[in-house]
C-alpha cells in the first residue's frame, strides 16, 4: 500500500503557508508591490498545496491521521486526509491557484488592497483547514475562520450601502448555520462521548439522534451552500466581492459547504434514512428550478451568475439525496453512481464558474459596469475574453460536448435508474425531480443565451462599453486555462470518473464501471447496452463534420460577401435601446412563470397617448418571494419583541424590577418542568 | 475490413438524412398547398432553393461578428451529427452507441443555444424577440421530453436508441399511444410548426424561429434552411425508431436486409410527411402566451404514461 504521509503533510505544511502570507500582507500594508506579492506567493503556495492534493487524491492509500497538541487542552486538533477530503483539497487549491493568477492582473485595479489581500489569504488557509480538520471542535472553528474572512472581504468596499447590508445577511445567515452545525454535533458527539470525528463514526447512535443530526447539517451547510430557502445571502453577498474572491466565493466556498454535508451524512452519521434522500432529492430540484428562473431575472451580470451558482448547488444535492436513497435501499453501486455525477459536478461547477466570474470581473475592468443594459457589443472590443466566456457559457448550460453536460447526464442516469428503488413515494418524486432538473437545463441555456447575447453581442448600449478595451494577459491566462479545462474534462471525463471510486467506495461501499477499459474511451454508468456517451467522439464528429461542410460550401457556392447596414424587415431603428435587452429577453418566461415563482411589481407610470413621441416610463421589480414568505415575517417579529423589551428596560425601577423578577421566575418553572418531564 | 464496411454503413445513413432531407419539405409543402387547393410548388423545389441561395452573395452587417457567420456551419454540423446517431434503416450502426437519447436532445440543444446567440449578434430587436422565445418554448417542452426519456428507459430498459429500437421492433415490448401523442406535440414545438409557430410566414410579429434567421442571406441561410429540414428529419426518425420501427434491419443484416430498411424508412418518411400538413391544416396558430396550454397537454400525457406504467408493473 503506498503510504501519502508526505503529500498530506506538505499540504498542510501549505495551511501554514497562507496564514504567513496573511500575515505577511499586513505587514506590507499599502506597499506598492504588496499586491503582487501576495497573489504571487499565493499562487505559488497553492500550487505546491494543489500538487500535496493531487499525489493524495490519485493514490489510493490508507488515510493519513494527524494530531497536534493545539486546540482545546487534553484533546488536541485532528486532522486527516482521506479519499474525499484529498478531493475537496484538489477542488480548493486547483480554484485558489487559478484565482491567484488571475488577481495578480485583476487584483492592479483593486482601490484599497489593503482591505482585501491578509484576507485573501486567510480565507484560502480557513477553507483548507475545514476539509483537513478530523475532530468536530477544528472543524467548526475552522468554519466559523472561513465565514469571517470572507465575511470580510464582501466588506471590502464598505461605503457602498448595498454592500454593507450584504454583508450584514452574510454574517447573520452563517452564524445560522454555524450554530445548526454545532448543534448537529453535539447530537452526535454526546452518545459517542468524543469530538474526533472517528469516535462518533464507529459509535452507535439511535436512528432519531443521527437523523436530527443530518437535517441540522443540511440546514447548516445548505445554508454554506445556498440550498433554497437558505440561499437569501448569496446572491447579495457573492457579487458585492472583487470578481476574483466572487469566483471563489461562488466556485469554491459553496463547495466546502457540500463537503461539510457529505462528511456529516454520508461518513460520521452512520446508515441513513430513505425519507432523508427524498428531502434532500426534493429540496434540490426546487433549488435548481427556482435559482435559474431567478438568474433568468436578473440584469446584473454577477448577481446572474451568483443566482446561478444557486441552480448547481440544486444539481448537486439532486445527486447527494439520491446517493441517500439509494444507498439506504442498499443500491451500493447505484449510489455510487449518483454520488460520482454529484462530485464530477463540484468539480465542474468550480471550473466554469470561476472562468464566468472572472470573465465578469474583466468586464467591469473595462468597463466599469456591472449591468448587463449598459453593456452590449463587447465580442468586438475584447475579442479573446469574448471567446473564453462563451467556453464557460456553453459548458454551464450542459450542452455537449464539454463538461457541464457530463455531469448532468450522470445525474439523469442516476434518476433513470429510480425505479429500482423499493419506496412508493421515492418511486414517484425521483421523476418528478428529473422534471425539474431538465427543465432547469434548458433555462440555464436560456440564462446564458441571455448573458452572453446582450453583454457580448448586439450594438453597445452605452459610451463605456464602446471605449471598452481587452483585459491583461495574467486575466487571459487565467481564463484560457479554465477553459482549456472545460474542453478536457468534457472529452475524456473517463479519467475522472476512474479518479472518482475511491471516493465513492469510501462512502457508499460500491463504485461504477471502471471506464479506462471502455472500447474508444466512453463512459457507461451501468452498463453498455443501457447507456453511453463518448465526448471524444462527439468532438471528433463536430469538428469533421464541420469542415466537410464548410468544404463544400467554399467548392459549390459563391464566396461572395457583401458588408451592408442592418436589415432588420427593412425598418431599422438607430437607437441600441431598440435591440432585445436583459429585461425583454427574460420577460416571455417572467410571463409564464410569474404568477407562481417571483413576485413581479409592474407599474406603468406616465404613458404617452397614441401617435404622441415623448419618453413613457414603465417600473419593474422581480423580487424573490422568500423574502416575503420567511425573513420579512421573521425581521418584523424580531423588531416586534425588542420594541417590547426595550419599553420594560425603560420604565420606573421599581415595576422593572418586578417584571425582571417575575420573568426570572416564569423561566426557572419552564426550566423545571421541562426537567421534570425529560425525566 | 469489419470496421470500413461499418463505417461505409454509417456513412450511407449520413449521406441518406441530407440528401432526403429536403425532399421531406418539398413533401410537406405540396401536401399543405394541395389542402389548402393551390398547385403548389414541385417536391423538388427545396433543392433548387438551396442551390440558389448558396450562389447568392451573401450580406453581412457591418457589426456582424465570427459568431453570426459561424453559427450556420455549427448548427448544421450538429444538427447532422445528431441524425446520424439516430438509428433510421439499421440498429448497431458504428458510432450510434457514442450518444444515447439524452445526448442527442442535448445536441439539439447545443445547436438551439449556438442559433440563438448569433441572431442576437447584430442587434436588431427581431433577433432578440426570435431567441427569447425560442428558449422559452424549449423550457416548456422539454421536462415532457424528459418523461418521455424515462418511460423509454423504464419499457426497454436502456436509452441507447440501437439497443430501444430492437426491443421495440421484435414486438415484445411496446410504447403507449399517449406518450407518442406527447411525443408528436414535442415534436412540433421543436420543429416550429403550426400551432406553435408558422414556417412559411414572415413579417408577422408571432414569428419565432424565423424572427432569429430574419438577418441571414445567401450560403448562410442555405445552411439553416437545411438544417431545420435535418431537424424535421430527425425528429421523424425519432418517432419511427420508438413507435414504428418494423422493417429495420439489424446489427448483422445483409445486403437484402439494408435495402428492405431503406425503402421501409423512405415509406415511413414520406407517410410522416403527409400527414404534418393534414393536421397543420385542421388547426390555427396559437397565440404566444398560449404555448403553455398546447406543452401542459403534452406534458400531462407523459405524466400519465408514467403513473400507469409504475401502476402496471407493480411493486
Amino acid at each position: 500500500m503506498p503510504r501519502i504521509d508526505l503529500p498530506a503533510a506538505t499540504g498542510l505544511w501549505c495551511v501554514l503557508g497562507y496564514l504567513g502570507l496573511a500575515g505577511l500582507a499586513v505587514a506590507a500594508g499599502r506597499s506598492r508591490v504588496a499586491t503582487s506579492l501576495i497573489y504571487g506567493g499565493a499562487l505559488a503556495v497553492a500550487l505546491v498545496a494543489l500538487g500535496a492534493a493531487l499525489t493524495c487524491f490519485l493514490t489510493s492509500g490508507p488515510p493519513w491521521t494527524l494530531v497536534l497538541p493545539i486546540g482545546l487542552p487534553g484533546i488536541g486538533a485532528w486532522f486527516r486526509v482521506d479519499a474525499l477530503s484529498a478531493f475537496f483539497l484538489v477542488v480548493v487549491n486547483l480554484g485558489a491557484a487559478v484565482t491567484s493568477l488571475y488577481a495578480l492582473g485583476y487584483g492592479r485595479h483593486e482601490e484599497a488592497p489593503a482591505r482585501v489581500l491578509p484576507f485573501y489569504a486567510a480565507f484560502l488557509a480557513g477553507m483548507n483547514l475545514v476539509v483537513f480538520a478530523d475532530d468536530a471542535f477544528t472543524f467548526l472553528l475552522a468554519w466559523e475562520f472561513m465565514s469571517l474572512t470572507s465575511w470580510a472581504i464582501v466588506l471590502a468596499r464598505h461605503r457602498d450601502p448595498a454592500n454593507s447590508c450584504a454583508a450584514f445577511i452574510y454574517l447573520v445567515m452563517a452564524g445560522f448555520g454555524t450554530l445548526c452545525l454545532l448543534m448537529g454535533f453535539g447530537l452526535l458527539a454526546g452518545p459517542a462521548s468524543g469530538y474526533a470525528f472517528d469516535t462518533i463514526r464507529f459509535a452507535s447512535h439511535t436512528p432519531f439522534a443521527a437523523t436530527l443530526a443530518v437535517l441540522l447539517a443540511l440546514l447548516g451547510a445548505g445554508s454554506k451552500a445556498g440550498l433554497v430557502p437558505l440561499h437569501v445571502w448569496l446572491p447579495l453577498a457573492h457579487p458585492a466581492a472583487p470578481s476574483h474572491v466572487s469566483a471563489l466565493l461562488s466556485g469554491v466556498m459553496t463547495k466546502v459547504g457540500i463537503y461539510g454535508f457529505i462528511r456529516i451524512a454520508l461518513d460520521i452519521a452512520g446508515p441513513p434514512n430513505p425519507w432523508l434522500g427524498l428531502l434532500v432529492l426534493t429540496l434540490g430540484g426546487i433549488t435548481a428550478a427556482t435559482g435559474v428562473l431567478h438568474a433568468l431575472m436578473q440584469h446584473d451580470l454577477k448577481r446572474l451568475l451568483a443566482y446561478h451558482t444557486v441552480e448547481n448547488i440544486g444539481i448537486i444535492f439532486i445527486g447527494l439525496g439520491l446517493t441517500l436513497a439509494f444507498r439506504a435501499g442498499g443500491k451500493n453501486v447505484l449510489a455510487a453512481l449518483a454520488l460520482t455525477a454529484a462530485l464530477f459536478h463540484v468539480f465542474n461547477h468550480l471550473v466554469y464558474k470561476s472562468l464566468l466570474f472572472f470573465g465578469a470581473g474583466a468586464v467591469l475592468t473595462a468597463t466599469g459596469e456591472r449591468d448587463m443594459e449598459r453593456l452590449g457589443g463587447l465580442i468586438h472590443r475584447m475579442p479573446q475574453t469574448a471567446l473564453a466566456f462563451l467556453i464557460g457559457c456553453t459548458a454551464i448550460s450542459a450542452l455537449p460536448p464539454l463538461n457541464g453536460f457530463v455531469s448532468e447526464w450522470l445525474t439523469f442516469q442516476a434518476i433513470l435508474v429510480s425505479p429500482e428503488l423499493p419506496q412508493w413515494g421515492l418511486k414517484l418524486t425521483v421523476p418528478a425531480v428529473g422534471v425539474l432538473l431538465a427543465f432547469s437545463a434548458v433555462l440555464a441555456a436560456a440564462c446564458f443565451v441571455k448573458a452572453f447575447g446582450v453583454t457580448f453581442l448586439g450594438r453597445p448600449r452605452s459610451p463605456a462599453a464602446i471605449a471598452a478595451g481587452e483585459v491583461d494577459t495574467l486575466s487571459l491566462t487565467a481564463m484560457f486555462l479554465l477553459a482549456a479545462i472545460c474542453f478536457l474534462a468534457g472529452v475524456l471525463p473517463g479519467f475522472i470518473i476512474d479518479a472518482l471510486s475511491p471516493v465513492t467506495v469510501m462512502l457508499t461501499g460500491g463504485m461504477m464501471p471502471h471506464q479506462a477499459t471502455m472500447p474508444w474511451m466512453s463512459i457507461v454508468p451501468i452498463a453498455e447496452n443501457r447507456s453511453s456517451y463518448n465526448g471524444l467522439i462527439i468532438l471528433t464528429f463536430l469538428i469533421v463534420c464541420g469542415t466537410v461542410v464548410a468544404m463544400m460550401i467554399h467548392r459549390f457556392a459563391t464566396r461572395a460577401t457583401r458588408r451592408s447596414a442592418i436589415w432588420d424587415c427593412g425598418f431599422p431603428l438607430d437607437a441600441p435601446q431598440t435591440q432585445y435587452g436583459s429585461a425583454s429577453f427574460a420577460m416571455p418566461i417572467r410571463r409564464v412563470f410569474g404568477a407562481v415563482v417571483f413576485d413581479v411589481h409592474e407599474t406603468v407610470g406616465d404613458m404617452p397617448q397614441p401617435g404622441e413621441i415623448r419618453a413613457g416610463s414603465f417600473r419593474l421589480r422581480v423580487l424573490d418571494p422568500v423574502w416575503r414568505l420567511a425573513y420579512w415575517p421573521i425581521a418584523r417579529a424580531v423588531a416586534a419583541v425588542s420594541s417590547r423589551l426595550n419599553r420594560m428596560q425603560s420604565q420606573q425601577i421599581p415595576i422593572y424590577v418586578t417584571q425582571y423578577v417575575t420573568l426570572l421566575l416564569c423561566t426557572l418553572i419552564v426550566l423545571l418542568v421541562a426537567v421534570a418531564i425529560w425525566r | 475490413m469489419a470496421l470500413i464496411v461499418d463505417l461505409f454503413m454509417q456513412s450511407v445513413q449520413m449521406a441518406l438524412v441530407v440528401a432526403v432531407a429536403p425532399a421531406v419539405v418539398g413533401v410537406t409543402r405540396k401536401v399543405k398547398a394541395r389542402l389548402l387547393r393551390r398547385i403548389g410548388a414541385p417536391v423538388l423545389q427545396p433543392y433548387r432553393d438551396l442551390w440558389k441561395l448558396m450562389h447568392k452573395e451573401a450580406v453581412l452587417a457591418h457589426n456582424a461578428s465570427w459568431v453570426y457567420q459561424s453559427a450556420p456551419y455549427v448548427v448544421f454540423a450538429i444538427t447532422w451529427i445528431a441524425a446520424a446517431l439516430v438509428p433510421t434503416y439499421a440498429t448497431g450502426l458504428l458510432f450510434s452507441w457514442s450518444a444515447d437519447l439524452i445526448a442527442i436532445v442535448a445536441l439539439l440543444g447545443s445547436a438551439r443555444f449556438t442559433l440563438a446567440l448569433a441572431s442576437m449578434d447584430v442587434g436588431t430587436a427581431f433577433g432578440g424577440l426570435g431567441a427569447s422565445r425560442e428558449m422559452m418554448i424549449a423550457s416548456l417542452v422539454e421536462p415532457t421530453m424528459l418523461l418521455i426519456v424515462f418511460t423509454v428507459a423504464m419499457v426497454a430498459g436502456t436509452t441507447q436508441l440501437s439497443a430501444a429500437a430492437t426491443v421495440f421492433s421484435s414486438g415484445s415490448e411496446g410504447l403507449p399511444v399517449s406518450l407518442a401523442i406527447a411525443f408528436l406535440f414535442v415534436a412540433i414545438a421543436e420543429n416550429a410548426r403550426i400551432p406553435i409557430d408558422n414556417p412559411a410566414t414572415h413579417l408577422e410579429l408571432t414569428m419565432v424561429h424565423e424572427a432569429m434567421v430574419l438577418e441571414y442571406s445567401g450560403r448562410h441561410l442555405a445552411l439553416i434552411e437545411a438544417a431545420s429540414a435535418l431537424k424535421l428529419v430527425l425528429y421523424f426518425s425519432l418517432i419511427v425508431c420508438l413507435f414504428a420501427p418494423f422493417g429495420i434491419a439489424g446489427s448483422a443484416g445483409g445486403l437484402s436486409e439494408y435495402t428492405i430498411g431503406i425503402g421501409a424508412y423512405l415509406v415511413k418518411l414520406f407517410v410522416l410527411a403527409t400527414l404534418l400538413p393534414v393536421g397543420e391544416t385542421c388547426v390555427a396558430k396559437l397565440r404566444v402566451f398560449r404555448y403553455p396550454l398546447f406543452a401542459g397537454g403534452a406534458f400531462a400525457a407523459a405524466v400519465l404514461v408514467v403513473f400507469l406504467l409504475f401502476v402496471s408493473k407493480g411493486p
